[in-house]
């Protein structure tokens, strides 16, 4: 170890530093300008709403001036802030203490903690209405107690419980991913140094963690900022949700696209107050930090405390759901309801899914490069723009690229081509996000190494950089899964025409309160989501030992 | 792979073994992968399926006595020639349509394929697709849908404009009402009964309602009822209605479903929706489900009826198919399915409406509006944002 501890995390990466954009470890120009064309795609959104907003512009100026759109933004403003703080608080020690300690049920809670993600938010907040309501099944528990009426979950709370549950997975995942790529010594060196657990927790692991900290809440935060789902049947009335009126109540596209660019403007902002606060500072290591890893953390008796504060997220967000659905699914079953079919949705989703973690991990591994080992302004901006579709509502997302694909590539409209590429410009942040932090994590040098001993610079990538950076490279890809899963417009509006997903069944049968059907395609995307997300999860996990 | 080359830098590995299963576990996940992604791709390249050729006296199971007519034998026909594939935009759920669009692929042998997505989705879709949709029907949930994208529609023949009802169907020809929805007042059983409920959805406005009233503001049904108000009572008394009815204090829903639900919840003691809901409710959890509908008497938009409706795009290259599609959901195997499986009003005068459903008698006279006229919906928004029902 060359560097103290404390050194690796605060030194600021000296702009001047010599060869810091141009050396050899620098993206190659072929690298440069995939970014940059994948860049141009994750925009189309951006653009696609200048084109249709310009004709709109009065309904944007006229929401400015109306009297309750302040309202409207303070709603927004609140929510984005109460899920991305409590996301952090639940899901940065979660991740710690399954990767780090030896907690009871560890291996079970990782996995479980990542399968929120995968409910779609209506059903995610229609099963939490329907437990935690007013009069809930949770009051009915309570009534002989005298409780006749449960305090009102709308509004705030009830936004902020079903979106930090959507949203905290984010933080979580990538964390886990920072987790693993960390070099033990630093803990142990800082251990030895005087450090308690928490102590070096708080000064040497959590100041490593934080790209990928910050790029889980610029996740969470912008999820939050274009859901629709559960803010509206939390009736916490977002800019989200009065856009969404105007393209599914009143068909006023033109209006939705003139409002949405202010989602655009609040992204954008989003953006810059993240990466203000994570300034520009180098995490990487001199020495390697592969092929070992730290010794697991006994927690004595904080183990029942914190087995308790991991699971309760699990409880709310799968548990609780999978068991409303449950008592639907048989509750329709006992009165001869039919259930949903199963197999082709079920094959359709695995497909689609499948297909846009591999398509969308290829498309972010150029721009995460790119934005990681040249930096400079127009890497800085490439990294900020791809990130600002993910604040907008998936509906405009898939108009643009009807819009493009119907002007300037009919031939691929309606095909499994376009909308794994539509889903990889939706979920391209999520990638990138976890790319990102890993590969802030791994040191150039290692590749200059490679490359000294004579191989090529892409072979050293491939045999150096890609083999420290799987973990990172995995968390990614359940993420991009377990997002494809449960993503709705894009694939109806997008999809082959008849290409039948577990989303789309659970949303058609719950549009019109068919509940046994609901039920049995929700359970089974949960349970098809949990065999590839223990997989991917479980991988790193034999870490902890 | 990665892991059959030659030694790794030996730099980055402090400890041989785990790094190795690891690089080997790696290399046969990208293995798998690849294998997984052209599999993939090898099955999604399969052909369409060729359509089935049937059995010509093939009939649904109806549950009431149809005098069978012509129109039926109209849609056995065979067609002389290898028919075109007839592609629908449904802005009406899977759920509900999917068995009649199957029933009609079974009787005609025209292949359909369906995309489903919200009325609203499709009809942003098929206006940013203009001239180049692939669309030839679209099917629609409400008259607002239909009617922002008129100006794609065909004009449709008299032969098929004439089998729905005038006043459920566009005065200028481009689409037709397909079933007749009804909105209605839910009340819970457990805290109101019916004899307390008004006569017109006016008296809402009483103070008596106070907090005990629940409606979906975003949803597309409750704007076409308000649309319908201002075209009966205008704008003064539309406003006046509404500003009463926010003056109770009123609980908002997302949609129709949670209204219902927690009407049956007993959360609240009335909401306004539409009527079939409620009948998805009682299937499910069955009679004791703590809700029911109450039909107002008076004829103003309280007791309108709505339609779902379809039209023509005038890009189709399927038009004979289309033009079949429309007469088969107007026929009578279609009418009464959506009679008996929907819970919907039939707009064919030989099917009856489902006994579940209250007679509301002629369904056109109960309240008398053109829907095709209810399609100032940016009107309606702007009143409704205007008294705060709408953010």
């Amino acid at each position: 170890m060359t560097r103290s501890t404390a050194e690796v995390a605060e030194r600021p990466a000296p702009r001047s530093r010599r060869g810091v954009t141009n050396t050899a470890h620098g993206a190659p120009v072929w690298v440069a300008i995939a970014a940059g064309f994948v860049v141009l795609a994750a925009m189309l959104p951006v653009v696609y709403l200048f084109v249709r907003g310009i004709e709109g512009g009065e309904a944007t100026l006229d929401f400015l001036t109306r009297s309750n759109s302040i309202n409207v933004i303070w709603r927004t403003v609140t929510v984005i802030l109460s899920v991305t703080i409590v996301s952090l608080i639940v899901a940065v020690p979660a991740a710690w203490l399954t990767m780090r300690t030896h907690m009871p049920f560890r291996r079970v809670l990782s996995v479980a903690l990542a399968l929120p993600l995968v409910v779609p938010s209506f059903v995610m907040a229609t099963t939490l209405i329907e437990a935690f309501g007013p009069k809930g099944t949770l009051q009915e528990l309570l009534e002989p107690i005298g409780v006749e009426r449960l305090p009102s979950i709308y509004g705030l709370p009830g936004a902020t419980l079903v979106l930090v549950l959507m949203t905290y997975p984010y933080v979580y995942l990538t964390v886990r991913a920072a987790i693993a790529g960390l070099n033990p010594e630093l803990v142990e060196a800082s251990r030895s140094m005087g450090y308690s657990v928490l102590g070096a927790f708080r000064r040497v692991t959590l100041p490593l963690l934080m790209p990928a900290i910050g790029a889980g809440a610029i996740l969470a935060a912008l999820y939050t900022l274009s859901d629709f789902g559960g803010v509206a049947l939390m009736r916490h009335n977002t800019l989200t949700v009065s856009i969404m009126t105007n393209y599914q109540t009143s068909i006023d596209r033109t209006a939705g696209a003139a409002m949405s660019m202010l989602l655009v403007a609040f992204a954008v902002a989003l953006l810059l107050v993240e990466s203000s606060i994570r300034g520009r500072r180098r995490y990487d290591d001199a020495s390697a930090n592969v092929g070992r890893t730290q010794r697991a953390v006994h927690l004595g008796w904080w183990a029942a405390p914190a087995l308790l504060f991991t699971a309760l997220p699990v409880v709310a967000g799968v548990v609780v759901p999978v068991a409303v659905l449950a008592e639907w699914l048989l509750r329709g079953l006992s009165k001869g309801l039919e259930g949903s079919p199963i197999l082709v949705p079920l094959w359709n989703s695995l497909q689609a899914s499948a297909l846009a973690a591999v398509a969308t991990i290829l498309l972010a591994l150029p721009v995460a490069f790119v934005t990681v080992r040249n930096r400079n302004w127009l890497s800085d901006l490439f990294g900020k723009a791809v990130y600002i579709g993910f604040g907008l509502p998936g509906v405009v997302v898939a108009l643009s690229l009807v819009f493009f694909a119907v002007n300037f590539a009919l031939f691929a409209y309606q095909s499994l081509l376009l909308l794994v590429f539509a889903y990889a410009v939706l979920f391209l942040p999520v990638a990138l996000g976890s790319l990102r932090s890993g590969l802030l994590q791994i040191n150039p040098s290692l590749e200059e190494a490679a490359q000294s001993l004579g191989t090529t610079q892409f072979r050293a990538f491939t045999r150096v950089t890609l083999p420290i950076l799987m973990p990172s490279v995995f968390a990614s890809a359940a993420l991009v899964f377990l997002l494809t899963m449960k993503e709705l417009p894009a694939t109806l509006i997008l999809g082959p025409t008849g290409f039948d997903t577990l989303a789309t069944s659970i949303w058609s049968a719950s549009s019109e309160a068919f509940f046994t059907k609901t039920a049995a395609s929700s359970l089974i995307l949960v349970a098809a989501a949990g065999v590839p997300t223990a997989w991917l999860v479980l991988r790193e996990h034999s870490g902890a030992r | 792979m990665i892991s059959r080359q030659s030694p790794r830098p030996v730099a980055i590995h402090r400890d041989a073994s785990a790094p190795k299963s690891r690089m080997l576990r790696v290399a046969v996940m990208n293995a798998a992968l690849l294998t997984m992604c052209f599999a993939i791709l090898a099955c999604s390249a399969s052909p369409a399926p060729t359509p089935v050729v049937v059995e010509v006296d093939r009939i649904v199971e109806v549950e009431k006595p149809v005098i069978v007519e012509k129109q039926v034998v109209v849609e056995v026909e065979k067609p002389s020639n290898e028919p075109n594939i007839l592609t629908v935009y449904s802005g009406r759920s899977q759920s509900l349509v999917d068995p009649i669009l199957e029933e009609f692929e079974l009787l005609t042998g025209i292949p359909v394929e369906v995309r489903y997505a919200s009325t609203g989705e499709m009809a942003a879709t098929l206006l940013e697709e203009g001239d180049r949709s692939p669309a030839d029907v679209f099917f629609a949930q409400d008259p607002g849908g239909l009617g922002a994208v008129k100006s794609l529609f065909l004009t449709l023949p008299d032969d098929i404009y004439n089998r729905s009802a005038a006043w459920a169907s566009d005065p200028d020809h481009k689409w037709i009402g397909i079933s007749g929805r009804a909105r209605t007042v839910v009340y819970s059983t457990e805290n109101i009964s019916e004899d307390e409920l008004p006569d017109s959805i006016w008296d809402f406005t009483d103070p008596m309602w106070k907090g005990r009233i629940g409606l979906p503001p975003t949803n597309g049904s409750f704007h076409v009822m308000v649309t319908a108000m201002r075209l009966d009572w205008g704008e003064a008394k539309t406003r006046e209605w509404l500003e009463g009815i926010m003056a109770n204090e009123p609980v908002f829903y997302a949609k129709n479903t949670p209204t219902v639900a927690a009407a049956g919840a007993g959360e609240i003691d009335i909401g306004f929706v539409n009527h079939y809901y409620l009948h998805r409710f009682l299937a499910e959890e069955g009679e004791g489900f703590g809700a029911r509908n109450y039909y107002t008497s008076a004829s103003d938009a309280g007791s309108l009826v709505m339609a779902a409706g379809a039209g023509i795009l005038a890009s189709t290259d399927a038009q004979p198919e289309a033009e079949r599609l429309l007469k088969f959901l107007l026929g009578v195997t279609a009418q009464q399915y959506f009679a008996t499986k929907t819970h919907e009003y039939p707009f064919n005068s030989a099917v009856q409406q489902s006994e579940h459903l209250p007679d509301l008698g002629d369904i056109s006279e109960r309240f008398d509006v053109d829907l095709g006229l209810l399609d100032d919906l940016a009107g309606t928004q702007k009143l409704l944002q205007e008294v705060g029902a709408l953010p």
